[in-house]
């Protein structure tokens, strides 16, 4: 399977000023890297604080300006430059955003997916997609604020497959979704990894991402632990490193034994 | 349609109190003024060689000797049948008085208040977009200095600059000095207008700039900002951040117009411009009651009516109001 993405040794940093002109660096990740395989879900797993989303910003080149990464990100097998993801943003590499608030609360529903675009081409494949993800042509007048919370992932992941992209990272796209909702909208991941698009799962469930991914890959402080296949976690046989074990051990019908060092999660 | 029906009653309502309210306020103030209508309008040189009769029919005019809560009342009763009396200085109907300086005064309220909204709007807008970069310090410093500055001294500067050392713009008045009102020309009257309209623009418009600035800062640091750009979204000032910068820009267009009222009283007067402004000034000064309240009601009218209008905006603008309120 050919590599989507890859990232090596990824580090991200932020400096700010402290007392007087003093600047402090802050590292947020220290030592990212894994691989998305096109057609496959990747499920990036990691507590609060590990810097998961900050992965999917870096591969947009969307970082805030005091931030400074090193290591490399290569897209498609070269390197994913500040111009090069200019340029495939929104065409071949997508982002699913957590919530409603990534909607502009002013602007209709149809106006959002299409982005402004009104030819006939566009006007239907935005009817066509939204009828996809269950959603009526009626949606496309509407206002975010009249979205159910379910809805809303919905209308943002048709704004990310818009474009048929090849590779889309989805930020924790179910907290606050009911267990029938959510699995739906991962339904929908699994789909579209079977059409051949690569899919980062950026997750703090690791209950979720065993169930939808092929891989899963346990970050750790802004450090990668443990790569490994989802089935893998189904048993816990095989699982090597301390942490993925401790994770393991502490889903509900493993025994729910809580490490310390787990119970950030 | 209830909701509606309540809005507008206590909208009613809560107008006729604040009337009420504004004129006693501005009849108290006038009454407690140490400035006696006589000497002021008539001269001590004059008044020494009238006759004891004379004075008393003067005193009479000016009701100089009426009890203030009789004079208050008079006024009231004739302002709620529509008879703003007669002005005690220019000898005319108030209404008539007050429709023609407002006449002379609409273009100029108006060119400023809109040049006031769209610099506004579009330097608020820029300086938000480059945020901590040299445009936005520029902007933001010319804010900062402009709304500290006095719109009169102001108005001294610009008439230094453009009207004495450069000598493009008239110094004064509406219109050319000895010209027949017929002759004069649509150029002519703007020309005039310039200056005045230029300084009234310029507090109004630092303050709707910066606060703009604001919101358009909170804009561009949204999530919905982050997710076009990530989508590879163009024109994201334009698509996104003009539109949600709209609805606090309304309300600052419309709570600008008692500013920009007020401070047409200080600019018309340093420009000689015959308005509305000036006319306030010259009633105050010369205790001419009927006149000064006629204004004060008419400029609470204005403001109130800007206010309102922005509420009404509001519900057409806000699609959240809108929907909302078509729905409950």
């Amino acid at each position: 399977m050919e590599p989507i993405l890859t990232a090596d040794h990824l580090s991200v940093a932020f400096t700010r000023y402290g007392r007087g002109l003093s600047r402090i660096a802050l590292s947020a990740l220290t030592d990212l890297s894994l691989t998305v395989d096109a057609g496959r879900v990747t499920a990036l797993v990691g507590g609060s604080g590990a810097g998961k989303s900050l992965l999917a910003h870096a591969v947009f080149h969307l970082l805030p300006r005091n931030a400074h990464t090193a290591g490399t990100i290569c897209y498609d097998g070269a390197p994913l430059t500040p111009a090069r993801a200019r340029a495939l943003r929104g065409r071949e590499i997508s982002l699913i955003p957590q919530g409603i608030t990534y909607l502009d609360p002013m602007m209709k529903v149809g106006p959002q997916v299409r982005r402004g675009r009104r030819d006939g081409m566009s006007r239907a494949r935005c009817r066509e997609i939204l009828a996809r993800y269950g959603l009526g042509s009626e949606v496309e007048e509407l206002y975010p604020f009249e979205l159910s919370g379910g809805m809303a992932r919905r209308v943002l992941i048709a704004c990310a497959v818009m474009d048929s992209p090849r590779l889309i990272v989805a930020d924790e796209p179910t907290p606050g979704l009911d267990s029938q909702t959510a699995g739906r909208v991962l339904a929908h991941f699994q789909e579209l990894a079977e059409q051949g698009t690569g899919v980062l799962l950026i997750t703090h469930d690791l209950e979720l991402a065993r169930t939808v991914a092929h891989k899963i890959v346990v970050l750790r402080e802004g450090r990668t632990v443990d790569e490994v296949p989802a089935a893998l976690f189904q048993t816990g046989e095989g699982l090597t490193h301390p942490y993925s074990r401790a994770l393991w051990q502490a889903m509900p019908e493993n025994g729910l034994i809580v490490d310390r060092e787990v119970s950030v999660l | 349609m209830r909701h509606r029906l309540q809005f507008t009653i206590k909208k009613l309502v809560r107008m006729a109190l604040l009337l009420l309210g504004v004129s006693l306020s501005a009849f108290l103030l006038m009454d407690a003024a140490p400035l006696d209508p006589l000497q002021t309008n008539i001269g001590q040189a004059a008044l020494g060689s009238m006759s004891p009769e004379q004075l008393a029919r003067l005193e009479e005019y000016w009701g100089v000797n009426t009890p203030a809560a009789e004079r208050y009342l008079a006024w009231l009763s004739g302002a709620l049948r529509g008879d703003f009396g007669v002005s005690l200085l220019y000898r005319r109907p108030v209404a008539e008085v007050i429709s023609l300086r407002l006449g002379a005064s609409v273009w100029l309220l108006l060119s400023a208040w809109a040049l006031a909204g769209v610099l506004g709007l579009t330097l608020g807008v820029l300086a938000g977009a480059n945020r901590g970069r040299w445009p936005d310090l520029l902007i933001r410093a010319a804010c900062l200095t402009v709304s500290s500055t006095p719109s009169f001294w102001l108005a001294l500067l610009l008439l230094m600059v453009f009207s004495v050392w450069l000598g493009i713009l008239p110094i004064g008045l509406a219109v050319p000095i000895g010209t027949a009102a017929a002759d004069v020309t649509l150029p002519q009257r703007l020309l005039h207008a310039l200056l005045p309209a230029l300084t009234l623009s310029v507090a109004g418009m630092a303050n709707i700039a910066l606060h703009t600035r604001e919101k358009a800062v909170d804009v561009l640091d949204s999530d919905y900002i982050f997710l076009a750009r990530a989508r590879g979204e163009r024109h994201i000032l334009i698509r996104h951040v003009l539109r949600n910068v709209t609805l606090p820009a309304i309300t600052l267009q419309f709570a600008s117009i008692g500013e920009i009222i007020g401070g047409s009283v200080l600019v018309e007067q340093v420009f000689s411009y015959p308005g509305l402004g000036q006319a306030a000034v010259a009633a105050g000064l010369g205790g001419d009651l009927p006149l000064l309240l006629g204004i004060t009601v008419i400029t609470a009218v204005l403001v109130f009516g800007g206010n309102l209008a922005a509420d009404l905006l509001y519900g057409v603008v806000d699609p959240r109001i809108r929907r909302g309120a078509a729905k409950g």
